[in-house]
């Protein structure tokens, strides 16, 4: 084998380059959370206590309170449509933009019905044995404008149920990403019908309807096990079951729009305050906190994404800096309301690293999650609630646990079974569903259906004429 | 009669327009096409996933043109459209037969 020195040696001092750039910036920024993670305790120790729950909560509606989950629950309505739409619908080629865009709207609309008729009841309605919700609630019979004590005593019962609708429809649209460009329209509509009400609705219930998790005190401040988990995990045994898209590794299939991508990261980031912030189910300073740890974590889960694939691969990418910030997001989601800012960032360290290595090793593992839900949801949702279980901090939440940084290892424990629970009943679950959709409709589109796009064969329409 | 086929980079199409428009050259045929050469292609990156772009973006430009012009408009296309790197482009030459123009029905060389 012949080596051209020369070139060797520029590639190589480009790369070292590129490495004492990153070098730098990574020693920096580790040499600043050293300093920031010995002074974690003390300051958030410091930090002005949030709201204890009373023990009788009064219920009254607030102004301020109900305006500010109003406000976040059309933020997360912005999270699936346009912002999710947008984010998957750039990351696909050009003849499946428009179908790919439809899956995260129709299901928007089909779970937003489905959620008013009975999901809501089954998810947060009277508890039966910590499984699931009773069917009291249906229709939403008696979820009318009084507070209910415990889902918001200061704001009206149908703003929290409106709210948890917008975290009910976007958990199903975020697995559209791994069966993309090759799934059935109807199968999509049946499977997202049974996956919500059979796998969401209790998950939801265990953890925020009063079920057996959140009663054994698991910690998950706005979804990262009942959204990013469910979600991740049923990707992955979506992507395994329908198999991979037809020229998969042989084939061109490089995203046909990036700027749609961006808009829909940055819908997807300004939706995440709603959907994290939110959470507080008030305008209060834990929203605020909150609202804090969210950014911080984004942007450096972003910066990090970037410099390690600048490192790795040797330029940093567009895609990459949008990625490293939806997996900060994903990740910081279940632990947002429980930590500072430092903590924060620390999360959004790992999350970048993690979640990077875990998109670019997916091509050895030999499915087709094809836009990364797997990679992104489903490990950032993971590490997340573990992440939880270690920097939690009641000097941030008094309504939250300490975790294995401030002495209560045994959070993280609770965390791991979160995380085990949540996960395997996510793929059996999905499989099961699956395979009942299989029989009834098929999955897949027909071969000279997936060559020709989902646009033209499945709903008679191109994007672009 | 001959048709030149010159395989240029998008970005010199001007130049060579407006060097053969200043020649005498009275019209001609352009088309978007992609091909390679020596030049081959370049790398993408997406998340990791690498793919090797082989069919590099190039314009086609088809001239006809008289035996006496055709020296002149080689060069001139030469000229034009060199940046002295690899990807030029190539120049093709055939002899062309026949030649009519549509609207009086003029045929050979006074229908160019």
């Amino acid at each position: 084998m012949v080596i051209d020195p020369a070139r060797i040696d520029s590639r190589t001092r480009r790369r070292q380059g590129a490495f004492s750039v990153i070098g730098l910036t990574i020693a920096v920024m580790l040499g600043t959370l050293a300093v920031f993670t010995g002074s974690v305790a003390a300051q958030e120790t410091a930090a002005a206590p949030a709201q204890a729950v009373a023990a009788t909560p009064v219920l009254k509606i607030d102004t301020g309170d109900t305006a500010w989950v109003l406000t976040s629950t059309a933020l997360v309505l912005a999270m699936t449509m346009p912002g999710l739409a947008l984010f998957y619908g750039g990351l696909v080629r050009g003849k499946n933009v428009l179908g790919t865009i439809m899956q995260s709207i129709v299901i928007l609309c089909l779970v937003s019905l489905l959620w008013i008729l009975v999901g809501y009841s089954l998810a947060f309605g009277p508890d039966k044995g910590g499984l699931i919700g009773g069917l009291e609630w249906i229709g939403l019979s008696g979820v009318g404008s009084e507070p209910h004590p415990v889902y918001g005593p200061t704001i009206p019962h149908q703003v929290f149920m409106l709210f948890q609708l917008m975290f009910a429809a976007i958990t199903p649209a975020l697995i559209t990403g791994a069966v993309a460009e090759r799934m059935k329209f109807s199968a999509l509509l049946l499977f997202a019908a049974l996956w919500s009400l059979v796998i969401y609705t209790p998950v939801a219930h265990w953890i925020w309807g009063g079920g057996w998790l959140g009663k054994m005190g698991a910690l998950d401040f706005a979804g990262g096990a009942v959204v990013h988990i469910s979600s991740g995990v049923s990707a992955l045994v979506c992507a395994i079951v329908l198999g991979k898209r037809k020229g998969h590794g042989a084939d061109y299939m490089a995203p046909h729009n990036l700027p749609f991508t961006l808009l829909g990261t940055g819908l997807l980031w300004f939706g995440w305050f709603g959907f994290n912030a939110g959470s507080a189910l008030g305008a209060n300073g834990l929203a605020a906190s909150t609202f804090l740890a969210t950014h911080a974590a984004a942007a450096a889960a972003a910066l990090v994404w970037m410099g390690v694939e600048w490192a790795h691969r040797g330029k940093p990418t567009v895609l990459g800096l949008a990625s490293g910030a939806v997996a900060g997001l994903a990740t910081v989601t279940p632990a947002s309301g429980y930590i500072g800012p430092f903590s924060a960032i620390i999360i959004g360290v790992f999350a970048g690293i993690l979640c990077y290595f875990a998109v670019v090793w997916k091509g050895r593992m030999g499915y087709d999650d094809s836009l990364d839900v797997v990679g992104i949801h489903g490990v950032g949702g993971v590490f997340g609630i573990l992440a939880t279980g270690v920097f939690a901090s009641k000097a941030i939440n008094a309504a939250g646990a300490d975790g294995l940084l401030f002495g209560n290892a045994a959070q993280l424990g609770i965390q791991a079974i979160m995380v085990a629970a949540v996960a395997l009943f996510s793929v059996i679950g999905t499989w099961v569903i699956l395979k009942v959709v299989d029989a009834a409709v098929g999955l897949r589109v027909a071969p000279e259906d997936e060559s020709t796009g989902l646009d033209l064969s499945q709903h008679n329409e191109r994007a672009y004429s | 009669m001959k048709m030149i086929e010159a395989i240029v980079k998008p970005f010199k199409l001007d130049e060579v327009k407006d060097a053969l428009l200043e020649m005498g050259v009275q019209g001609m045929t352009v088309t978007e096409v992609k091909g390679f050469g020596r030049q081959k292609g370049h790398k993408e990156t997406y998340r990791g996933q690498e793919y090797t772009i082989e069919f590099v973006p190039k314009v086609k430009i088809e001239v006809a043109v008289t035996d006496a012009q055709m020296p002149r408009v080689i060069e001139t296309i030469t000229r034009a459209a060199k940046t002295g790197s690899i990807g030029d482009g190539k120049i093709f030459v055939r002899d062309l037969v026949a030649a009519v123009r549509i609207r009086t029905g003029e045929t050979g060389e006074t229908a160019l």
